[in-house]
């Protein structure tokens, strides 16, 4: 299990990436496309406003003549009610791309993380697959759409601008635009740097959710330790941290601005001065000298938004190469090409070609390792017969769970093979596997919702009295009942208001309800009173038959009738057979099963 | 307006900044204002042949440079104190920049400190039914949606203010009639502004929540993924997540589709005034009623005035966003504090419990414990037996206070424990979870977490006395192996024994194990009692197990049903009385016989 690390990304633009990322927005041509239009058109007007301005000076004031007046503030008016429809469609389309896009990506992360294997979820923590799949697309779709209408607008205005202009007196405006270059230059070093302080901020930003995320779920712990001051010393460590590198991000922020300004004002000086030389000389007419100057104004501002774009693309890389990353890592368990044509995949399962699962299992010289791992499993075999009742027993990291997980797919062997009633595993897809497995987990997992709804999870397809039935063999249903709302019981995230016991019993009834070939409890009853496990036991072993079951516990009560007791130590079966078998051979079996009993203890 | 007051009390520490901030901002407006000006001067008055009706000063400036005829052939000067004015411009736009943004992270540090010491200091209660996902969400997007406000838009309210204030008064001052034309549709904006952002409110709200909803789906879908995969449940999860994730699109979109609302009306409300103010101006122009220079300066000027007060639109909307996120971070911090009305009093506590008639529920009306008396001696262990929900782990969280009783009373060595401080109790009382969390450090520093002063030594031998040290040492980077969400993932029993560890170098006189045995296997947890026997003298010990061998050991035995004590003695006592304790000694006992029989 590898250390999770956060990685190193690409500072170069990568274009590829970005590619892939156009991708999403292929669905949305037609949006994209009117959106450009609509942007073409929104700078273009802009552009057009001053020489509105420079028409009626130049008409009506130095010409001393206001026929057409009203026509010109017709014209005006209707500019501006097209302006104004431009601006609705803009923000309108923009928004629809914006959300679409992030739509679809997080729904392609989705069904990805779906597909993965646990060996990934294993190395990956959930707070940074969270951070992915929320604030990282929002990211992208907000920097996709809108960077799209800052430079689709930053790129018109420039263009019409700087046409008017060479139109207006190209001299000028050649002496004008000499300080773009720079600007640009500057504009670019700036950016890098702004970029390159706030991916710092963000880096820090994500220790500090980390740091959130612990002090909450760990708060409990905290107080029985009494180490609030503790902890909030090593947070206040982080967010002096945090404020410090993001005062030098603001700082490189507030230093661009006024070069942009400075910048801009030696070229409208530059139109002034020289602009004024030729008024003087009377080579250029007063009208087009205010025009020329209101130009030089309006050029700039284009400039500084698509260095702001570009920088916040280059932002957003971050985001986005983790994101895709992400959504293309491939599975490290996939059926593989045929087995999809005849079974289907996760997504659209051909459930009318599965066989019907048995339940044979055999294990056939079986390897296996966690990543980077040592082996676990060398060598491995075991053949284990439909209907079935195999306990597994041994210490923590001998191997038990290494097992079951082998034997639901969800990991895979390395070497060797495992034949599920008789033919390898591989050679069916995993989600006919799955559907025929109940899982009752040692810490169990349970979903916001009622409590109802959570049984349900077991066999979408019951109805409430298949609920209550399965509750009442867990014996859940009273307990249930107790409840002042009953089966309707909001339960919190992951099941917060109810204990351990309870929860495990609710999942218990949840994996009752799926009827499945394959059981496997895992330390499921290890917090349920001993009086109620008996209970549970009587159902369980009525449940068990017909199907092939795997028990890990370490109370020894819920081995004892199973058919085949598997001692493990260190990946290997050390000792095989049933309770009173393993009691003759007076082996690790025995010691372990005397010791729970050890009569020195009892005063 | 308390959201107002609210935002003035944040801001607490940082006032002076603002203040310097706002100063900064005025004096940039200021400058910036002046420049169209001596565009028009120099266009009008230098360049063209208007005479220079300008206050006394500029005049005198002018001359000073040797009158129009010297400017006029040195228009360089003209550009060079444009560019000088922007500068100046410039430094002002710095310093706003910097002093704000420090401003604003200074507060956005607080805050962050703030709600997780708060977090930290909120009742047990509160913990056992947060929502964890939207907690963080309140503690991190929110914290900075307030940060980003601070730093950016409000110094903007500012600026727009005087931008306004400095332009209206030009405009007066050059002519009257123009100017009541060109300011006609502020309030018309604000008025609209202010009504707009009620609305938006709303939106953001909704869309806020939204986005709540469909983290909650994400992040169960991902820490149940075991139970995901188990049930071969993925498409019924893939469609849980869309309704959720389309549901957002939608709030997300009806947002911007109000903005688009607003930005289009807005826009439309000042290009029309500016078409008015030209189309007036160049027919009162015409007339001969103002100058060719003052409708420039208009003109100009009306682009500067409606900027910042479209400005304000978007700044009120984003207020009404920084309120919502603020409100939320308030109801965090508004929650009441568990040390609130806490004591002072720190005696010094050997072990010596008890408890008379101590009556405590979690709902009105609901009794989890009811009349529950009992004794405990220094050093003595004592163990308890109950059914699921019968109220055991209630006993032992009263007694550390994570809960307090609402009747009766818990002393300890005499004193009752409501009269002594929360935190002094807890670090005599050495209670371990039934479900532990371990931090995202090295299992060397988790196992000594509780204590700064601990030495190595001391952390093997208390990893030992908790039957674990064996098992870090297999580990590749042994104790310096990172645990919690980031790390290795320890099994069940491994956390539990961690925590033992750890709980075990605090030296308390009072231990509590609540059930934090029931993952780790019978032999394990043989070992790690037997270690305990020999370690403790004096520790008064709690033990909740449903394992016979576990209690039987213990000096007294409590059987709790109900939230009562239905029996009570020692194991020999409890095997000779009908009762729950008989019941579960024969069951566990019944294997017993069975074994000798084979």
């Amino acid at each position: 299990m590898a250390e999770f690390r956060e990685q190193d990304y690409n500072k170069e633009f990568d274009f590829g990436l970005w590619k892939k990322l156009i991708h999403y927005l292929k669905p949305l041509k037609k949006e994209v496309l009117i959106l450009a239009i609509v942007m073409i058109g929104v700078g273009g007007i802009d552009a057009i406003f001053p020489l509105m301005t420079k028409y009626a000076v130049d008409k009506f004031v130095v010409a001393s003549n206001i026929d057409g007046l009203l026509k010109f503030s017709l014209a005006y008016g209707v500019l501006v009610i097209v302006q104004a429809i431009n601006v609705w469609l803009l923000i309108d389309y923009a928004g629809r791309i914006e959300t679409t896009m992030s739509y679809d990506i997080r729904k392609a992360g989705f069904q990805r993380l779906q597909e993965l294997s646990f060996s990934y979820y294993d190395k990956t923590a959930v707070g940074w697959l969270m951070a992915r799949m929320t604030s990282d697309v929002k990211r992208l779709g907000e920097v996709i759409s809108w960077g799209f209408v800052d430079s689709v607008w930053g790129m018109t205005m420039m263009l019409t601008t700087m046409v008017i202009m060479f139109y207006l007196n190209w001299k000028l405006a050649l002496i004008t635009l000499s300080v773009v270059p720079v600007l640009a230059v500057l504009s670019i070093y700036f950016q890098k740097k702004i970029l390159k302080a706030y991916r710092k901020v963000r880096k820090i930003n994500s220790t500090i959710t980390g740091a959130f995320n612990e002090g909450i779920m760990g708060a409990k712990t905290t107080k029985t330790l009494v180490r609030e001051e503790e902890n909030l010393k090593e947070f206040e460590a982080k967010t002096a941290k945090m404020r410090e590198s993001s005062v030098k991000a603001a700082i490189f922020s507030a230093l661009y601005l006024p070069v942009v300004l400075t910048l801009g004002s030696i070229g409208t000086s530059f139109a002034l001065v020289f602009g004024g030389k030729d008024v003087l000389l009377t080579t250029i007419s007063y009208g087009t000298l205010v025009a020329f100057i209101s130009y030089t104004v309006h050029f700039f501002e284009p400039i500084s938004q698509l260095a702001r774009v570009f920088a916040e693309l280059q932002s957003a890389q971050a985001s986005a190469e983790r994101t895709m990353s992400m959504i293309e890592t491939e599975p490290d368990i996939q059926d593989t090409q045929d087995v999809v044509e005849i079974y289907g995949d996760i997504f659209n399962p051909k459930s009318e070609n599965w066989e019907e699962l048995k339940g044979d299992i055999t294990f056939k010289n079986v390897s296996f390792a966690y990543e980077d791992g040592e082996r676990i499993l060398e060598d491995f075999n075991l053949e284990i017969k439909a209907g079935e009742t195999i306990a597994l027993v041994g210490e923590t990291g001998s191997g038990k769970s290494t097992l079951v997980n082998l034997a639901c797919r969800f990991y895979e062997p390395i070497a060797g093979e495992i034949l599920i009633d008789g033919v390898d595993y591989k050679r069916r897809s995993q989600l006919w596997l799955h559907s025929n497995i109940g899982y009752v987990l040692q810490t169990p997992h349970l979903f916001s919702g009622t409590i109802k709804e959570n049984i349900r999870y077991g066999n979408l397809e019951a109805s409430d009295l298949d609920i209550i039935r399965a509750a009442k063999l867990v014996n859940a249903h009273q307990l249930i009942k107790k409840l002042e709302q009953g089966y309707d019981t909001k339960i919190g995230e992951g099941g917060g208001s109810l204990s351990t016991g309870e929860k495990q019993l609710i999942s218990f009834a949840r994996a009752v309800l799926a009827d499945p070939k394959i059981f496997v409890l895992d330390e499921a009853t290890s917090s349920i009173d001993t009086e109620m496990e008996q209970i549970i036991q009587e159902a369980i072993d009525k449940l068990l038959k017909g199907r092939t079951n795997f028990i890990i516990a370490h109370r020894l009560s819920t081995i004892r009738s199973a058919d085949r007791i598997l001692v493990l130590r260190d990946g290997e079966i050390i000792e095989a057979g049933n309770h009173q078998e393993l009691l003759r051979t007076k082996g690790y079996y025995y010691k372990l099963y005397t010791n729970q009993f050890m009569k020195e203890e009892i005063v | 307006m308390s959201s107002l007051k609210l935002f003035w009390s944040y801001m607490k520490g940082n006032r002076l900044l603002y203040i310097g901030a706002l100063v900064s901002v005025a004096l940039a407006t200021f400058f910036s204002i002046l420049n169209p000006l001596v565009l028009r001067v120099t266009i009008d008055s230098i360049i063209g042949d208007k005479p220079l009706d300008l206050p006394r000063l500029i005049g005198e400036v002018i001359k000073g440079f040797g009158g129009k005829e010297v400017l006029e052939q040195n228009l360089w000067v003209a550009g060079v104190i444009m560019v000088g004015l922007t500068l100046l411009q410039g430094i002002f736009l710095y310093f706003k920049g910097k002093w704000s943004a420090i401003a604003a992270e200074s507060i956005a540090k607080n805050t962050r400190e703030r709600l997780y010491d708060h977090l930290q200091h909120l009742p047990y209660e509160y913990h056992t039914k947060a929502e964890t996902g939207d907690l963080i969400q309140r503690c991190t997007s929110d914290v900075d949606t307030v940060r980003r406000f601070l730093a950016v838009q409000f110094v903007e309210v500012g600026r727009a203010i005087f931008m306004m204030t400095f332009v209206a008064i030009i405009m007066f001052s050059l002519d009257m009639r123009l100017t009541l034309v060109a300011i006609g549709v502020v309030p018309i904006i604000l008025a609209f502004s202010y009504f707009f952002y009620k609305e938006v409110k709303k939106s953001f709200k909704d869309a806020d929540e939204a986005e709540g909803r469909m983290s909650t789906v994400l992040q169960e879908n991902l820490t149940g993924v075991r139970v995901v995969r188990a049930f071969a449940r993925q498409n019924y999860e893939i469609d849980k997540f869309d309704k959720e994730s389309s549901g957002y699109r939608a709030k997300c979109y009806r947002v911007l589709r109000l903005l688009a609302w607003f930005w289009s009306v807005s826009d439309f409300l000042c290009m029309l005034q500016i078409g008015i103010v030209l189309i007036f101006g160049s027919y009162w122009a015409f007339e001969g009623s103002i100058t060719l220079g003052t409708l420039v300066v208009f003109v100009t000027y009306e682009g500067m005035l409606l900027w910042p007060v479209r400005q304000l639109g978007r700044i009120l909307t984003d207020m009404g966003k920084t309120l919502v996120a603020l409100g939320r971070i308030q109801e965090v911090l508004d929650e009441v504090r568990e040390e609130e009305n806490d004591s002072d009093f720190k005696p010094a506590l050997r072990g010596n419990i008890k408890f008379e008639k101590v009556y405590f529920e979690y709902e009105e009306g609901k009794g989890v414990l009811k009349d529950i008396s009992f004794e405990v001696n220094e050093g003595e262990t004592i163990a308890i037996l109950g059914a699921t929900g019968s109220g055991k782990s209630s006993l032992v969280h009263l007694l550390a206070r994570l809960y307090d009783y609402q009747q009766g009373s818990i002393k300890i060595d005499g004193y009752e424990i409501k009269d002594i401080n929360k935190k002094w109790l807890r670090r005599h009382i050495g209670l371990v979870l039934q479900e532990p969390f371990l931090f995202a450090k090295s299992v060397k520093e988790n196992i000594g977490l509780a204590r700064s002063d601990v030495r190595d030594t001391e952390i093997f031998e208390a990893a030992n006395n908790a039957a674990i040290h064996d098992v870090i040492l297999d580990f590749e980077k042994g104790y310096d192996t990172i645990v919690g969400e980031r790390g290795v993932s320890l099994s069940g029993g491994q956390k539990q024994r961690v925590a033992i560890a750890r709980t075990l170098i605090r030296e308390c006189p009072i231990l509590i194990f609540d059930d934090s045995l029931s993952a780790v296997d019978t032999e394990t947890d043989a070992t790690i009692r037997q270690e305990l026997k020999k370690k403790k003298e004096n520790t008064t010990t709690f033990i909740i197990s449903h394992r016979i061998n576990t209690l039987a050991e213990a000096d007294k035995i409590l059987v709790i049903d109900d939230g009562k004590i239905v029996e009570a003695g020692t194991h020999q006592d409890l095997i000779n009385k009908e009762g729950m304790y008989k019941r579960v000694w024969e069951i566990q006992n019944s294997l017993e016989q069975e074994m000798e029989v084979g």
